[in-house]
């Protein structure tokens, strides 16, 4: 059994624990609201985009002149995959919900015999598939310096994407991302960028007709690059909602296990401290008896 | 009846600028300024660097903006820009800053027509600024 010493020494190290943890999870709530709003505010941009998209492409008349990225390379033999997830780690099963969606995708294409690329973004996804799919990763981004998601960076990562497409290193693009519902639930998500996979988005095209300028195809053209970055963007805010959420609630159940910890050492404490005390005095009354 | 629509700029971070009492709306099109009244027909159609105006009651304003889509339905305006300054906030420095950015990239060899356009317009929007 351990000694008291040693058990008191254990009870501060998961004291010291707990506060660490503690302040954790108040900085993860801090920081959650502010992702929060953040992701409120970026979608009013995302929904206008997808609006307009959606009543350009169904104003399109001829499909097969439809710009790539729109109707695809006609292809399914590359898949490109965007798995997106943190940098930092200790946010519970966050990265780890992503990389197991994604995992079992790459399998699925795998034994469909079609090509995998992977491009990472953020350090921790990269260290967890680096092991097995290593020689599929051609890019690994990470934004460890910018603070908040921000838009230039999800515009770097649309700019590598187009032109991968452009030189046509891959027919189909996916990105992965945890979708953020509430602090305790998020969940994993594949989204196909490219080419547009318009049954997602429920279907409110206008009956009215718009006058373009210059014409469809054009303005088309111009506009899916943008809707690449801005769907990544899309998916880096819900992706920086959901690990903050994903840490509070890690964190919250680090604090409470660390509390419990402590309370059944310190139980153990009195008695062994109690058990003690009671041996010298038996102790000393049975000297004394003996006397 | 009021002559005035509801003009509404958003960015990727968030709603820029909501407006419901704008007379008129000076867009920079991508095939030259436009100007917009209440009951326009829909259009949509996208931006090049350039200036817009917007003239309302509560006073006018105007706003430099590098890219863009316009769309006009019902009455409501809607532009979503990735990058816009307000020029009542934009200091000469700064101008420089954006001009010297363009100039650079202006100088750059392999960039497609279409984009070297792009930066025409706007080294000449930016100096025109200064």
């Amino acid at each position: 059994m351990a000694s008291l010493d040693d058990l008191k020494k254990r009870i501060a190290s998961v004291k010291s624990t707990q506060k660490i943890t503690k302040a954790m999870k108040m900085v993860a709530a801090a920081k959650l609201r502010k992702a929060q709003e953040s992701a409120e505010k970026g979608r009013p941009y995302s929904e206008k985009m997808n609006n307009i998209i959606l009543n350009l492409s169904s104003g399109i008349s001829d499909k097969e002149n439809a710009p790539k990225l729109l109707s695809g390379t006609g292809n399914d033999k590359v898949h490109l995959c965007v798995v997106m997830t943190s940098d930092r780690g200790l946010c519970g099963g966050f990265n780890s919900n992503i990389i197991k969606k994604a995992k079992s995708y790459f399998s699925k294409i795998i034994s469909e015999g079609k090509e995998l690329k992977i491009i990472t973004v953020g350090s921790k996804g990269n260290d967890q598939l680096k092991r097995m799919y290593g020689d599929k990763i051609i890019e690994n981004v990470s934004f460890k310096e910018s603070k908040n998601a921000n838009y230039f960076d999800a515009d770097k990562v649309g700019k590598i994407v187009i032109d991968k497409f452009e030189s046509s290193e891959f027919d189909i693009c996916t990105i992965f991302y945890n979708q953020f519902k509430n602090v305790i639930t998020q969940i994993p998500k594949a989204q196909q960028i490219i080419p547009l996979n318009s049954e997602d988005s429920e279907d409110n095209t206008s009956e009215e007709s718009y006058e373009f300028e210059p014409d469809e195809d054009e303005i088309l053209s111009n506009l899916l690059p943008k809707n690449i970055s801005t769907q990544i963007f899309k998916a880096m805010l819900e992706n920086s909602a959901s690990e903050q959420g994903s840490r509070m609630s890690a964190m919250d159940n680090a604090t409470r296990n660390a509390g419990e910890m402590v309370d059944k050492l310190t139980i153990q404490y009195n008695r062994s401290r109690q058990a003690a005390i009671t041996k010298e005095l038996i102790e000393i009354i049975s000297g004394a008896e003996s006397l | 009846m009021s002559e005035e629509f509801k003009i509404e700029i958003v960015n990727p971070e968030k709603s820029f600028l909501v407006k419901d009492d704008v007379s008129e709306v000076v867009v920079p099109a991508y095939e030259g300024e436009m100007g917009i009244l209440k009951d326009h027909i829909s259009i949509i159609s996208f931006l090049k660097p350039g200036i817009i105006k917007i003239l309302s009651k509560s006073g006018n304003e105007s706003y430099y903006i590098e890219d863009g889509i316009v769309e006009f339905k019902n009455n409501n305006l809607s532009i979503l820009t990735s990058s816009i300054f307000n020029i009542a906030d934009m200091d000469k420095s700064k101008q420089q800053d954006l001009l010297k950015q363009a100039e650079e990239e202006s100088d750059k060899e392999e960039i497609s027509d279409q984009s070297r356009y792009l930066i025409d317009q706007k080294i000449e929007v930016l100096k025109t600024l200064n």
